[in-house]
């Protein structure tokens, strides 16, 4: 999230158009200049063009040799080369609905103690500090999520869920440490940054002479923030947590590294699982040439999935900001 | 009345007030524990593997003798440079360029495009692994058209970062030069500039602070990057600067370690995440510093 910075004209001395050689500036026709950024632009759409035409090319032989059954099967076998990947997309959707299911509202909570309660300077440092956890590269929380959280998990987290409620389902053991549940949690830390960072610019856009007159006619601040302020931001807080949808998605390292890839439906939070991009990244190296194209049939419904979710969010973001700008 | 019912409730509201914005509160404690748990691991577990065979030496095979004899990282190092150099030496003429076309244009391909990009960069970046591995590793050969593929290098790698590069520069250069007044570029005009020269002469240096935090972030994030190099770069034990070569790569690196059975890699990859931790935190803040000192000159 790079800010638009705000730039002072230069001043006559050290405008460079004043400066040059005089023949320099005839009037000549743009085409070098159009030439030029046409070119880069349409290079980077032929790429683009070429990556989505090769993705779907190397996965034609999946399609032949399984045909839809890829989508709605239920077995996923490497020996067999049995290509079903149904809980293989459940395990996907699990973990980033257990992501989500603690992201939304400790994201939400976290941008309005930024915006609305902390003193300014305060505030400025939060925020540095959130952005610095979305730096953090994706394979160190793989690496802290199966080091130091793994063990934790096996030892305390999922033995103590288990004891308080009874065992019942989803919480059956064995207590793993690498399962859905940590990989879910994981994916938290991973998308809480982009939730809070965006719920927090557009809560701060909301007008701030509402939030005041709300508070003049006796409301008090958790009443303006529930009545004025989340229904005035919500357009771009649900497109923040569908961005943050996208993400939890196709987040493959640190999944890869705590979910122990098990191509099973889930039977419990702490079970081994799989998602579409951890089974890619670990199974493609040692995968036939029919493997490979199973894998690009993943690839492909993954790039669907997040495309539409990423696509949808960035619409709703969009609207917002427009809206603000509106008022 | 009003004032009764009003007085009757306020104690309860301020109370549910005062409990909601604690709760908040308690939200954004929770939000940064991870962000210090995990700096704190880093440092704690990390920094005793700092010391000059670290940085300089290629790794060794744990042996059964001695498993804590495990070389260093250079080769990794030098793999990562060479991976991210070539990857930014075409991605930020190609994302500056179609970023200063998304700010001038106002046509259809320009709408287009930016959508294009925004959905490029929320794609899962191991798709681009894919894309690498099919292109470059093995080559194209489908409908007559023949590429051949120059198999496991730093180029491949190279080429899924490069691709994942451009439309985060594109993004933010765009932002960038839009900041750009109007009127400058219209004095130029007037003054009977070709458009080609007030973009580089006058909109470029007035937006370089903002250019420049673009390129640095962008390559932040690619420097950190797994997913598009997992197995398109091969492996290697050695430091080689030939971009054509087989290579390793810090990121790549610390995957490979911390699934390894080896206790002592397992703890090495704690040394490496802090490494590669402290350069993307260091270009982080560094590019948005360096932007706002860079605007302060000028003014």
């Amino acid at each position: 999230m790079a800010e638009v910075l705000p730039t002072s004209p230069p001043t006559a001395l050290s405008n460079p158009l004043l400066t040059g050689e005089p023949k320099r500036f005839s009037v000549k026709s743009d085409l070098a200049h159009w030439g030029v950024l046409y070119g880069a632009s349409g290079l980077f759409a032929l790429i683009c063009a070429v990556f989505l035409i090769s993705i779907i090319v190397s996965s034609i032989p999946a399609w032949r040799h399984s045909g839809l059954s890829i989508i709605y099967g239920r077995v996923w076998s490497q020996a067999s080369n049995s290509f079903g990947a149904l809980p293989i997309i459940a395990g996907t959707l699990a973990t980033t609905a257990i992501a989500l299911f603690f992201a939304i509202p400790i994201g939400i909570g976290a941008a309005l103690a930024i915006v609305h309660v902390l003193p300014d300077r305060l505030r400025i440092v939060l925020s540095s500090l959130v952005e610095l956890l979305a730096a953090v590269p994706s394979v160190v929380y793989g690496l802290w999520g199966l080091l130091v959280l793994a063990p934790w998990f096996e030892r305390t987290v999922e033995p103590d869920l288990a004891r308080v409620t009874g065992s019942k389902f989803p919480f059956q053991a064995p207590p793993e440490g690498v399962s859905l549940l940590l990989a879910g949690c994981v994916l938290f830390i991973m998308v809480l940054p982009m939730i809070v960072a965006l719920s927090r610019d557009a809560i701060s856009v909301v007008p701030h002479d509402q939030f005041e007159g709300a508070l003049s006619v006796g409301a008090t601040k958790w009443q303006v923030v529930r009545k004025v302020v989340l229904p005035g931001a919500r357009t771009g807080v649900v497109g923040a947590v569908t961005l943050a949808t996208a993400r939890a998605l196709g987040e493959t390292v640190a999944v890869a590294m705590v979910i122990g890839l098990n191509p099973l439906f889930p039977s419990s939070l702490f079970s081994t699982a799989s998602t579409l991009a951890s089974t890619i990244a670990l199974q493609f190296q040692d995968a036939t040439p029919l493997q490979v194209a199973a894998l690009g049939a993943l690839a492909l419904i993954l790039m669907a999935m997040t495309a539409i979710v990423n696509w949808f969010g960035r619409r709703l973001i969009s609207a917002s900001a427009f809206r603000a700008g509106a008022i | 009345m009003v004032q009764r019912v009003a007085a009757r409730t306020l104690e309860r509201r301020i109370r549910i007030s005062k409990a909601m914005v604690a709760l908040c509160g308690v939200a954004l404690a929770l939000a940064l524990v991870p962000l210090f748990a995990i700096l704190f691991t880093l440092v704690q577990k990390g920094l005793r593997w700092w010391n000059i065979d670290f940085f300089t030496q290629t790794p060794q095979f744990p042996s059964l003798l001695d498993p804590n004899q495990i070389g260093g990282i250079s080769n990794a190092i030098v793999g990562s440079l060479v991976i991210d150099g070539v990857a930014a030496l075409f991605a930020i003429p190609i994302g500056v360029v179609a970023g200063l076309f998304l700010a001038e244009s106002t046509s259809r391909f320009a709408r287009v495009l930016r959508t294009t990009a925004e959905i490029m960069t929320g794609l899962p970046s191991i798709l681009l692994g894919i894309f690498a591995y099919q292109m470059i590793v093995i080559g194209f050969d489908e409908w007559g058209v023949k590429l051949p593929g120059i198999g496991f290098s730093a180029i491949a790698g190279s080429f899924a970062i490069g691709i994942l590069m451009i439309p985060i520069i594109m993004k933010a250069a765009e932002a960038a030069l839009r900041g750009v007044p109007a009127t400058i570029r219209e004095a130029g005009l007037a003054l009977g500039a070709r458009r080609g020269v007030i973009a580089r002469r006058v909109v470029i240096p007035t937006a370089l602070p903002g250019l420049v935090t673009a390129v640095l972030l962008a390559f932040s994030r690619a420097v950190g990057e797994t997913a598009p190099i997992l197995w398109v770069i091969g492996a290697s034990t050695v430091v080689s600067w030939n971009p054509r070569k087989e290579m390793a790569s810090m990121p790549l690196q610390i995957f490979q370690s911390a699934t390894s059975p080896y206790l002592s890699l397992r703890e090495e990859a704690w040394g490496i995440a802090l490494l590669l931790v402290v350069i993307v935190l260091v270009i982080n803040l560094g590019s948005r510093l360096f932007a706002a000192w860079l605007q302060k000159e000028r003014r």
